[in-house]
């Protein structure tokens, strides 16, 4: 099995600031909008070395997503900044019409997604916008796992044409995706080869699977680990070539098991390999105040979670 | 060589045929508002835009126009058409499956003219800023026009962009909105009084001006070029421009009857009698 070795704990929204940063050198048609939230999102960098091409909108998010939409025509590449929530249930119609229909190359960069923004509670902490966000039609949908990963998703997104919602989180987590490493957006990564079961993660959970895979491996399970960073469009051939092999997979994401990577996941063995599927989300239910870490187990989204659901699809092969 | 007043007025005529045509073949659509705003279209088209030939999405270094209240779609298809962004005939498949001339505007089916989607309501006017000071980063002098509802008003991210136009100085952008004072459930003042718009732009930091006579082609092109004398002195521009819902057809007025109604065949005859053929139907 590979080790995956942690360099050293790390939020992945310093790595949305840095790659942000980065193309603001690269690539003078990106241009930053914020709602409030200059420090949340680290964008300070770019907005310091780069004011001309930086949008503070004040608390109002909807206009956020007109103007970002507005300053496509004309060539620009926008990247907006705020928390998840704001970003997309909040917006929803703005995006829905004024980006996803019109087109328009917006990219959509959302914070503090899921249980892990922690002590704010429920009415920050969006579990949904995966689901909201997947099914608008041309939208692709990224969810990073570490500093690294989000640093190189931002600045291939600038490259990609259309609308792109990149969510990322606000803890320090394990940082251990390659420096620098090339992001393809809508391809797989295979982090660990397995035979017995397939765990399929997103964001924070992915570090969980790879802690996961070593438990079942002290206990005679070989498990494959995938990185699914891109939910949609969705890599739907790694999926059926694992699931070929092992038979069984268990889904794991920061999110609602409503709408989320689980049930594209769902969707692909449906139509293709129907197979043993659990599920490590959170059982449609709002969040509520803590710490990060507090939140994670009592929600059930780590190792341990992602040991009991493959014991139990395992049963079920 | 612009059109004289006498060929704007004949274009007018038209497009009010175009528009009661286009809602009586599909029984829906949108006519009351259409017909208000059609001097103004064809003023803005003909007469005040500076445009390029032919249509490319950027729209660099031409005068651009976003329609936030999209369901006054038939007029911006007509005017549209006859500025020779497509062919006039393709007005007949206005709402017809597989047609690039939607219920409401979009860019998705690749219909030039058209930068944004637009009908769900109060989001033109925060896309027209953002191509507004998307003009400024690229140093390109051509202003931005975008037309709203009264009515549209009432939808609080306007007021959003409101407060943002005129704090970041988007002084590129001319603002009208159309008072005809209607809206689907009846006067604006019946459904949600929305007490003076001018005090309101002025007190968020805008320059407003009134065109009076918003149906009378000579003063909606004076009024549009007192807005452009007006604009590039650190504030936008609003323009109140006074319609009637219905403009042109005399039992379409004075009434928000017909803001989403075909006209039935009857109605459609004595509607053409009093809008003779002019440049010819599609």
């Amino acid at each position: 099995m590979k080790k995956h070795i942690n360099t050293g704990n790390k939020d992945t929204r310093s790595g949305f600031g840095a790659g942000l940063t980065e193309l603001g050198q690269t690539n003078e048609n990106v241009v930053a909008l914020c709602a409030d939230l200059i420090g949340s999102l680290k964008m300070d960098d770019f907005k310091k070395n780069h004011p001309e091409r930086f949008f503070q909108i004040g608390i109002a998010e909807a206009n956020m997503i007109g103007i970002a939409a507005g300053l496509t025509i004309g060539g620009k590449i926008p990247f907006t900044g705020t928390f998840a929530n704001f970003s997309t249930g909040r917006v929803y119609d703005q995006i829905r019409q004024s980006v996803a229909y019109s087109d328009k190359n917006v990219k959509i960069c959302a914070s503090h997604a899921g249980l892990t923004l922690g002590e704010d509670g429920a009415t920050h902490q969006i579990l949904e916008d995966i689901g909201l966000m997947k099914m608008l039609p041309g939208m692709t949908v990224i969810n990073t796992c570490d500093y690294n990963q989000t640093k190189a998703a931002t600045m291939a997104i600038a490259d990609h044409h259309g609308p792109v919602y990149l969510r990322f989180g606000r803890p320090s987590v394990p940082n251990f995706t390659p420096e620098n490493g090339t992001f393809e957006i809508g391809k797989a990564v295979l982090l660990n080869e397995g035979s017995d079961v397939t765990i399929i993660a997103t964001g924070h959970l992915v570090w969980e699977a790879l802690v996961a895979a070593e438990a079942l491996e002290a206990k005679g399970i070989s498990a494959e680990v995938i990185n699914i960073h891109t939910i949609k469009p969705l890599d739907e051939e790694a999926i059926l070539a694992s699931l070929a092999k092992t038979k069984c997979v268990v889904t794991a994401e920061e999110h609602n098991i409503m709408g989320g990577l689980g049930e594209s996941v769902a969707r692909v063995l449906a139509l293709n390999n129907p197979s043993p599927q659990e599920f490590v989300a959170v059982n449609d239910s709002f969040g509520e105040s803590g710490t990060p870490d507090q939140l994670m187990d009592k929600y059930k989204l780590n190792n341990q979670a992602i040991v009991a659901a493959v014991e139990k699809v395992m049963k079920r092969k | 060589m612009k059109p004289n007043t006498q060929q704007l007025v004949d274009l007018s005529t038209q497009v009010r045929r175009d528009i009661l045509r286009m809602v009586h073949a599909v029984n829906s659509g949108h006519p009351g508002g259409s017909l208000g705003c059609t001097e103004f279209l064809v003023a803005l088209y003909q007469n005040i835009m500076d445009r390029k030939e032919g249509f490319d999405m950027d729209g660099m270094n031409e005068d651009l126009f976003f329609l936030s209240n999209g369901h006054i779609s038939p007029v911006f298809y007509s005017v549209l058409a006859r500025s020779g962004y497509f062919p006039v005939a393709e007005l007949a498949t206005f709402r017809l499956l597989n047609s690039r001339l939607q219920g409401h505007p979009t860019t998705h089916e690749g219909l030039p003219g058209v930068r944004i989607a637009s009908g769900s309501l109060g989001q033109g006017l925060s896309v027209s800023i953002g191509a507004a000071q998307a003009k400024k980063l690229n140093n390109d002098n051509h202003l931005v026009y975008t037309l709203m509802g009264d009515g549209e008003l009432q939808e609080g991210q306007n007021w959003e962009a409101i407060m943002y136009a005129a704090a970041k100085k988007v002084d590129n952008i001319i603002a009208t909105v159309d008072l005809n004072g209607k809206q689907i459930d009846g006067s604006t003042d019946e459904v949600l009084p929305m007490g003076s718009i001018r005090a309101k732009f002025e007190a968020f930091g805008w320059d407003v001006l009134d065109i009076e006579k918003g149906n009378d082609i000579e003063a909606v092109i004076a009024g549009l070029n007192e807005a452009k004398a007006k604009t590039g002195k650190g504030k936008p521009v609003c323009i109140l421009l006074h319609t009637e819902m219905g403009n042109g057809v005399d039992f379409m007025m004075y009434t928000h009857a017909w803001h989403g109604k075909a006209p039935n065949d009857e109605q459609l005859a004595k509607a053409f009698e009093q809008n003779a053929e002019t440049l010819g139907d599609y």
